[in-house]
């Protein structure tokens, strides 16, 4: 468990960071094209959600970390690559969970004046999802993607310009989906 | 070897810069506040475009700085030169090349493509300032999306000049949402602004990032009956020949003598080594 704490950052963090960036930018300016990153490991998490962590995460940043993937290592993870300290879903800015075990209607979704004081979601893992077309900004036609519960994020996209932005990751690849995309079902 | 961190800033300032950009692409069009740091230029000289810059660019980024379009003038080969120091990134004066372009107050006429980050400068980065100077009030004013105040400028436009007089820093509507200030490019540039790579802006004095994801719907504010008009001085540019760049005038005497070249030096020199030739350009050879 010690050794665990200490390793799983970036061995060089200016550049490893500004390619994961690079990767992050893209994902959340073209929403739903998938992206992938390399260099973080957490205890507990996929590589994508590691270096997500380990790009936007400072001791100015609150985390909430869903209580599922919670433990004691990752807490001292956090604590010693990021220095984000662990806060309450309503404090938030960014929420580290899988799917179900957000609550997603306890985070930040910015005032009318600051809609830029919301909380952003990193999903974890795999879900059982449906297939929904995506359009606005970012998209040149229309973009194809899995969500789970749409209706979640088309209430959320009905919000704009309040509302959360999700990043998903799985393994070493990750996406994300900001408020501004119109969600289609069927 | 540069003594300085990657790309100048240390890297809480970059998160802190990066986390703005994100929220800026995921709020097109609206101003996101950044805690925006004292840089080795003074305000005005682009420090909002270079502290993006700076918390964008990668290692084998290839990266390139126009101001007015050209290459070669004291800003943009300061901030080139900067990059160069700090970051040891490939420069270049080729928009084809370039991965992350900033730019003062242009748009490269060639098309941007997928991939490549454009960069803007911004020097007043809220386009109801000089309607009304209190920040608290225009906050409000984008809140409620009460943008009636910006129609009554470009209606009073037309009452005193019989046009819309506005050339530069031609307001524009986001997405249908955000009144955004698309920074003192001439309004030729507007049109370009739906384009395939990401838009960045950066404002250093007055502290905000915002942002246009790719194909983003940028529709400049008009009338009816007085639609907006992307325009340029009716001339071909006189070294390339190209009829359809923006061009500068350029006073060459005292006896009233001038001529019109294109503004981005890169493209005009394309055309010139593609065989082009403007009116004057034998002149020029010579």
């Amino acid at each position: 468990m010690q050794s665990s704490v200490y390793e799983g950052g970036f061995a060089q963090p200016p550049v490893q960071s500004a390619a994961a960036f690079r990767a992050a930018m893209e994902a959340m300016a073209r929403p739903g094209t998938t992206h992938q990153v390399t260099g973080g490991q957490a205890p507990g998490l996929s590589v994508a959600a590691s270096v997500l962590l380990l790009v936007l995460c400072d001791t100015d940043t609150g985390l909430w970390l869903a209580p599922e993937l919670d433990s004691v290592e990752l807490r001292a993870w956090v604590a010693f690559h990021c220095g984000a300290p662990i806060v309450a879903p309503e404090q938030a800015d960014f929420a580290l969970g899988a799917w179900g075990d957000l609550p997603i209607g306890q985070f930040a979704i910015g005032t009318a004046e600051y809609p830029d004081r919301s909380v952003t979601l990193i999903v974890e893992g795999d879900w059982q999802g449906e297939t929904v077309n995506l359009t606005g900004p970012g998209i040149e036609t229309a973009q194809v993607v899995d969500l789970p519960e749409p209706s979640v994020f088309t209430a959320n996209a009905a919000c704009f310009p309040l509302g959360w932005d999700a990043f998903f990751t799985r393994g070493d690849t990750l996406w994300a989906l900001p408020r501004s995309s119109q969600i289609q079902e069927g | 070897m540069s003594d300085y961190n990657f790309a100048y800033l240390d890297e809480q300032t970059k998160r802190m810069i990066r986390r703005a950009i994100l929220k800026g692409l995921a709020i097109p069009g609206y101003q996101v506040p950044f805690a925006s740091r004292e840089m080795p230029m003074p305000y005005g000289w682009g420090t909002g475009g270079v502290q993006v810059s700076a918390a964008v660019l990668m290692p084998d980024d290839v990266f390139k700085v126009i101001d007015q379009g050209a290459d070669d003038t004291t800003n943009a080969v300061s901030i080139r030169k900067f990059f160069e120091r700090t970051a040891e990134v490939a420069v270049t004066e080729a928009t084809t090349e370039a991965t992350v372009i900033q730019t003062r107050h242009r748009i490269p006429e060639t098309p941007l493509t997928e991939g490549q980050v454009l960069v803007y400068q911004v020097p007043i980065p809220e386009p109801l300032r000089f309607l009304e100077p209190r920040e608290t009030e225009t906050r409000k004013m984008h809140s409620l999306e009460e943008y009636g105040l910006m129609h009554v400028k470009l209606y009073e436009d037309i009452a005193r000049h019989g046009q819309i007089a506005t050339s530069y820093a031609y307001p524009v509507k986001v997405e249908g949402r955000y009144v955004m200030d698309p920074s003192p490019i001439p309004k030729f540039d507007n049109p370009k602004m739906e384009m395939a790579a990401i838009q960045l802006f950066g404002a250093g004095r007055e502290q905000r990032i915002y942002a246009l994801p790719p194909y983003t719907k940028v529709v400049s504010l008009d009338f009816e009956d007085y639609p907006f008009e992307a325009s340029k001085p009716d001339k071909a540019c006189d070294l390339c020949g190209a009829e359809h760049s923006y061009l500068d005038e350029v006073i060459t005497d005292d006896q009233g003598g001038r001529m019109f070249v294109c503004s981005d030096t890169d493209y005009c020199a394309s055309r010139r080594a593609a065989g082009h030739r403007g009116a004057l350009a034998a002149e020029d050879a010579a």
